[in-house]
């Protein structure tokens, strides 16, 4: 059991061992977030910035909590209010945050790949929330502690993604993050929300939602992401909800305990029947979010444990 | 010194085809005497190669506007490092080479500066804006020896027209960039597997055919002299057999990247790697190294495309595109000697005689009575690539770091040496 890694940037570069140890922790984290003290000491004497070069409420606050609780000192950048608009790039951005020595720098970027570059010009642990279409790899480890909650496990269950995956970078991590621990995924959209190149990832893909959902254990929506949007997707967001938007009829081809889950900001209506994604029954979109600040602490609690070995000099004893 | 004697050389005649063991003479800048066999006096070449100067069609230099990217003399100085003989040269400056006047100002920087020959494109509408033509025929008084509008596809349709039939009746050449912009707006790769994982935007390899068969629609209705200037799907090649059968007057380019790399190359976003069009998979890129072979695609250049590091200093997607390519551009093009591909005299037809016949331009032959416009390589040297190295402004090579085989001794332009490599 252990975790090697000096950053998270995304799930391509984890072993299946090392998410387990994450997950592992993770649980531990999840037990002490419901009982009467939420505060651990494991992040004590660190900074952590949040640099989200695009809008976020929900994963920076569940950045922002977990860092908190865990004792670290937080600040939040808005950068898509500041420097961005003076005309500084990426790499002064990150040069100048690097001399105010952060130990943690969770990054969110509009462009795939960002977050990789900005963590070559640093010198602490960045963690990637997010950057274009790549990756989200804390969001595939949530929705895989979620998981493993709900079905007791995390291997050899039929887990549907539904929706647009060509614009999502959360379920380019959860097919990464599933495929490696041997789920069988398949992909289920329209065929223009599916990415090129498809066919070659080892998963099924589907364009009728009753045919893909056939015998699944979980079903994970995803959202309509208007905004990464350029041009014609979809006809308009009724058909598309008439066509693959879950409801409980379309549900009732899955498995009878299959589990609804859905990343978040959902659009009521569009991609997801609002009744159902409030059915605490089948439903496990809130825990969703709760294991989002436990599975970010312990991603944090991980990185400065490795963070705190690197800079202790070799043959010191401490 | 224009007279001398080179002896004991591999003689590359793309030409004729053929390859021999023998001399040559320079007499007034001009070939004067070849034969084979050993000679007694002037240079032994001990044996090295000697071929006629690399003619390169597309080089980006940054006069006007980015003259900090690259100036005349330093991509004159990499021109003659890397065995360019005669350059030809983009209008997408900024400031469009777009009216006699700029070209005229552009004429005297490259001849006062540059030690090798070097003659301008201009563009084919006004601010490449595709709405209005330029003055093609003062242009082409002026010096233009070919007509394009660079990677700004004409996308309406009668303005290329109209353009054609206008460069027709002048016997002006066209350079078109074949892709549907529709689909490649926005596109930092080729899609596939290798972008969806990446997340990187993308765009189909369709899109060159499309471009393509829409231009030679318009080549056989107008009669217009046309050269793609890259081909590198294999989705468009059948386009261009079918337009080449027919007669149409059509030649096809391709840069050494395309040939050399592949979309798998980019792998962490190296901004290095990108390029326009994006690179593509390996098996287009072997059917296009097929293609030159066969002389389906009749042009290797390098696309020479000189970025600062602060336009590649970005995420990939914001990244600027392009490569630099004039001293890398036979180092590597020997990677396909060296594999097997091609034999010499078949890459010099593809990177000196065609290009130098197809644009009307100077050098690409050897042969008694030419301009001696020679570069003396040795084609098995090894050399580590180190960008930091290159004479141009800017050190945006994809090869860096990387092994090759092939090393220039010595570039002479009409005779006079334009480069000699130290002997340090």
């Amino acid at each position: 059991m252990s975790f090697r890694q000096k950053h998270l940037l995304g799930i391509e570069q984890l072993a299946p061992d090392e998410i387990h140890t994450l997950l592992d922790l993770a649980d531990q984290y999840a037990e002490m977030e419901r009982g009467a003290s939420k505060h651990g000491t494991a992040l004590q004497g660190l900074t952590q910035i949040n640099m989200f070069f695009e809008a976020s409420t929900r994963t920076q606050a569940s950045f922002e909590i977990a860092g908190k609780r865990l004792g670290a000192d937080v600040m939040n950048m808005a950068m898509q209010a500041s420097s961005l608009k003076k005309g500084e790039t990426l790499i002064d951005t990150a040069l100048t945050l690097n001399a105010m020595h952060p130990d943690l720098l969770v990054v969110r970027h509009p462009h795939s790949g960002a977050v990789e570059l900005l963590a070559q010009k640093v010198n602490c642990a960045v963690l990637n929330a997010g950057d274009g279409r790549h990756e989200h790899p804390t969001q595939a480890l949530l929705d895989a502690l979620t998981i493993r909650r709900a079905k007791g496990r995390l291997h050899r269950l039929n887990i549907a993604i539904c929706g647009d995956i060509a614009h999502s970078r959360v379920a380019r991590s959860n097919i990464l993050l599933l495929g490696k621990l041997e789920n069988r995924i398949r992909l289920i959209g329209p065929p223009t929300l599916m990415p090129s190149g498809v066919s070659d990832w080892g998963v099924e893909v589907y364009d009728d939602m009753a045919q893909g959902l056939a015998d699944c254990d979980v079903v994970m929506m995803l959202r309509l992401q208007k905004e990464r949007m350029d041009g014609a997707f979809i006809p308009s967001e009724r058909e598309y909800y008439h066509r693959f938007g879950l409801d409980a009829e379309k549900l009732s081809n899955a498995k009878p305990d299959a589990i609804v889950m859905h990343p978040g900001p959902m659009n009521r209506g569009v991609e997801i029947d609002g009744t159902l994604a409030d059915d605490i029954n089948r439903s496990v979109i809130q825990e969703q979010v709760e294991m989002g600040v436990a599975v970010r602490m312990a991603a944090m609690d991980l990185l400065a444990r490795n963070l705190r070995a690197a800079r202790t000099p070799k043959g010191v004893m401490v | 010194m224009t007279n001398a004697l080179y002896r004991n050389a591999r003689l590359i005649d793309p030409a004729a085809g053929t390859e021999t063991l023998g001399w040559l003479r320079i007499e007034g800048g001009l070939i004067a005497e070849m034969g084979e066999g050993p000679r007694a006096g002037g240079i032994d070449c001990g044996g090295l190669c000697l071929a006629p100067g690399i003619v390169d069609i597309g080089v980006k230099v940054g006069e006007p506007g980015e003259r900090h990217k690259e100036s005349f003399r330093t991509a004159g100085a990499a021109a003659a490092a890397g065995g360019v003989t005669t350059i030809v040269t983009r209008p997408d400056t900024t400031t469009p080479i777009d009216t006699p006047e700029v070209l005229e100002f552009v004429k005297k920087r490259g001849q006062e500066s540059a030690p090798v020959h070097f003659r301008p494109m201009a563009a084919l509408t006004k601010d490449r804006a595709g709405r209005e033509m330029t003055e093609i025929g003062f242009l082409r008084d002026a010096g233009a020896v070919a007509f394009t509008d660079g990677d700004h596809v004409v996308t309406d349709t009668k303005v290329l027209s109209r353009c054609m039939t206008y460069a027709r009746s002048l016997g002006a050449l066209i350079v078109g960039h074949p892709q549907d912009p529709g689909l490649s707006h926005g596109a930092a790769v080729t899609s596939g597997k290798f972008a969806s994982l990446r997340g990187l935007p993308s765009v189909t390899p369709m899109a060159e055919r499309i471009g393509l068969e829409r231009d030679l629609a318009l080549v056989e209705m107008t009669g217009v002299a046309y050269h793609a200037d890259q081909i590198t799907t294999a989705a468009a090649l059948p386009a261009l057999a079918r337009a080449k059968a027919l007669g149409l007057n059509v030649t096809a380019g391709i840069s050494i990247h395309h040939l050399t790399l592949n979309e798998l190359d980019v792998a962490d976003y190296r901004t290095f790697f990108k390029v326009k069009p994006p690179l593509r998979s390996e098996d287009d890129r072997m059917a296009m190294v097929e293609a030159v072979r066969d002389g389906l695609i009749d042009i290797i250049c390098s696309m020479h495309t000189p970025q600062d590091e602060e336009s590649k200093r970005l995420p990939f997607e914001a990244a600027a595109s392009g490569a630099v390519g004039l001293e890398t551009l036979l180092p590597a093009a020997l990677r396909l000697y060296h594999a097997g591909h091609l034999t010499l005299p078949e890459l010099f037809r593809a990177i000196s005689l065609n290009p130098a016949r197809r644009f009307g331009v100077p050098g690409g032959d050897l042969r008694v009575g030419a301009p001696a416009d020679v570069v003396l390589f040795n084609p098995d040297t090894p050399i580590v690539l180190d960008r930091f190295t290159l004479r141009s402004k800017s050190k945006n090579t994809p090869f860096d770091g990387q092994r090759m085989q092939g090393r220039v001794e010595k570039t002479l332009v009409g005779g006079v040496i334009a480069y000699e490599r130290s002997k340090s």
